[in-house]
């Protein structure tokens, strides 16, 4: 073989070797879903699963079809994402728009750089910062704390992404709107965010996904309940709770509850992403149009 | 020309410019890092009782007994960093390939969806991974990976004693977590790379291989290393789903693949039981030690990457 060819063959085979490795990086995904779809799928086809509470367990062998469900950690989930929603998102579009607005100040540089900080603490950290902040000066677990904690996390993705967003727009409208003699608060919130709403909205879905699915920060915080809660000032349930929870305890009926908990969780998080992707993709063209 | 003379000054162009909403959103961002701070400096209050107690032996102590209060965090930290590491040396040579497929033009289509399939393993919530590691995984590598590895290597004691729930799967799993952050960095990194080295190098008559190997790759390295070091920022602080499957043991093991704790999953674990003050500040401390190197992982790893994607953008 001459040297030339191979060269040719050492590139051909290293391109080979990056292909199959690529492939091997997409199989635990396929894993993981199918895994959780036929272990998940038995227990999720019940309607009552999606309203009913848990039930003690029920060894050695349940009935076929156990009345036992997560209704309440449904609900709970919903309540907690819901409250730090509301929280974490305002402030997060609010501080992405100084970012984006007032880019070339010194400040935003260190915003910038606690935001991507904050991204990656620990999200247990955030769950005793949690506990330290609202569930010891109240004396008892509560929904309200882990909001809190959740809205923590959801913060500086918000960040980043309105940032992205608002930086996306040409500079061509805000320079029309201020030569208009509109305020800049008006040419931000009126102008500015409205274009750049689809990328915002992504977001926010994308914070939403990212705390739905977390469980270190409610586990000192939300701590779980048996019940079905309305009220955030107490304990409540998640769904992330309760597979973590149910996957650990020897009884068949609640771990085949932890993978149908498991199931509805990742159709949800997986959802918000792929419709969030949708929006961003809309969000592109839109700015390219402007 | 009499008509701009009778025009008024437009108003706002005679004031100085208003700074009210400038100051508004600065103060509403300004949260970002007083939140940060404010972690911090709970996480310290709360750990005081511990730190005063312990002081650096703290980290040195391998005893973790809540009966007689002796409390020493170095087989938590073990863990930790033990199996973030094995989760990087199995994630980076993966990692590094898929960014390089996906940086490479054409076939835009696969490309995009082979993106996002990687991008959804970072959507996939801890627990899920966790439950998933603990049914499915653990057995398969218990089976297929560490009983023959075990057999085989009988002569090294690190390799020694097959477990379900051990260090080497709570590793694996990392590994798969910390996937999506190693290749979509390294992919922006590899493309920020100016088209004309690679256009000179095979102008020169390198192969495809030679210019991604002598070249790209050499030029992304600092953007690479930093997304590794992002990634392991990442692996430090993952809790639930090594929790579930790394086995729950307080010692440094004598093998991978026996079980072992990490810093987040002792904290996941023992939190909401501890009773009396100095328990519960050497958890509230273990979860000081796992921040303050995450945070300090965390800025060097963004510095790296800042720098030279700034450097590929003054050179392009």
């Amino acid at each position: 073989m001459s040297r030339n060819s191979r060269r040719r063959f050492a590139s051909r085979t290293w391109l080979a070797v990056l292909y199959v490795l690529t492939v091997v990086a997409l199989i635990p995904l396929g894993l993981v879903l199918w895994f959780t779809v036929l272990k998940g799928l038995p227990s999720v086809i019940h309607p009552q699963f999606f309203l009913n509470v848990e039930l003690p367990p029920c060894e050695p062998r349940c009935p076929a079809v156990s009345n036992a469900g997560v209704g309440h950690a449904i609900v709970g989930s919903g309540i907690m994402v819901g409250l730090a929603s509301l929280m974490g998102i305002p402030v997060g579009i609010l501080g992405g728009i100084f970012l984006a607005e007032y880019s070339y100040a010194r400040w935003a540089g260190w915003v910038r750089l606690a935001s991507d900080v904050l991204v990656g603490t620990p999200s247990i950290a955030i769950g005793l910062f949690a506990y330290a902040f609202l569930v010891v000066p109240l004396h008892h677990f509560s929904a309200l704390s882990g909001s809190v904690a959740l809205s923590v996390l959801m913060l500086p993705i918000v960040v980043r992404t309105t940032e992205g967003a608002v930086a996306l727009i040409p500079s061509g409208l805000r320079e029309s709107g201020l030569a208009l003699g509109l305020p800049r608060w008006r040419v931000s919130l009126q102008l500015i965010l409205p274009a750049a709403a689809p990328g915002v909205i992504t977001g926010a879905l994308l914070a939403v996904a990212r705390a739905g699915g977390e469980t270190a920060p409610l586990l000192f915080t939300a701590f779980g309940a048996h019940i079905l809660e309305w009220d955030p000032s107490g304990p409540m349930q998640a769904l992330p709770l309760t597979v973590f929870k149910y996957a650990l305890l020897p009884y068949k009926s609640l771990q085949d509850q932890a993978w149908g908990a498991a199931l509805v969780l990742i159709v949800l998080v997986l959802g918000i992403n792929l419709v969030s992707r949708y929006v961003l993709r809309r969000q592109i063209a839109l700015a390219g149009q402007l | 020309m009499a008509t701009a003379v009778e025009t008024k000054p437009v108003v706002g162009v005679s004031r100085p410019p208003r700074e009210g909403f400038r100051v508004f959103t600065a103060a509403i961002a300004t949260l970002v890092p007083l939140i940060l701070l404010l972690i911090v400096a709970t996480l310290v209050v709360q750990a005081m009782p511990a730190i005063k107690q312990f002081g650096l032996g703290f980290l040195t102590g391998t005893d973790w007994n809540p009966v007689t209060d002796t409390f020493g965090a170095l087989p938590a930290i073990f863990g930790t960093v033990a199996t973030s590491f094995l989760a990087l040396a199995l994630a980076l040579p993966v990692g590094v390939a898929v960014a390089i497929v996906l940086a490479e033009p054409g076939y835009t289509r696969i490309r995009g969806i082979v993106g996002t399939g990687v991008e959804l393993l970072a959507a996939i919530p801890s627990v899920v991974y966790g439950i998933w590691a603990l049914y499915v995984l653990g057995p398969w590598s218990y089976e297929h990976l560490e009983a023959p590895i075990a057999d085989h290597a009988t002569f090294i004691t690190w390799l020694s004693s097959p477990a379900v729930r051990s260090l080497f799967n709570a590793g694996l799993v990392l590994a798969v977590m910390v996937l999506p952050t190693l290749t979509a960095i390294s992919r922006d990194v590899i493309k920020a790379v100016p088209r004309g080295m690679k256009e000179n190098a095979v102008a020169l008559g390198a192969t495809w291989w030679e210019t991604t190997w002598r070249v790209i790759l050499p030029s992304a390295r600092a953007g690479i290393f930093g997304a590794t070091i992002l990634a392991l920022g990442r692996a430090l602080g993952e809790t639930i789903a090594v929790t579930m499957i790394i086995g729950n043991a307080f010692v440094i093991p004598h093998s991978i693949f026996q079980p072992a704790y990490t810093l987040s999953s002792v904290i996941a674990n023992e939190f909401t039981e501890a009773t009396g003050t100095l328990y519960p500040a050497a958890l509230v401390e273990l979860g000081l030690v796992l921040i303050v190197v995450t945070l300090v992982v965390n800025v060097v790893a963004l510095l790296l990457v800042r720098s030279t994607s700034g450097e590929a953008r003054r050179a392009a």
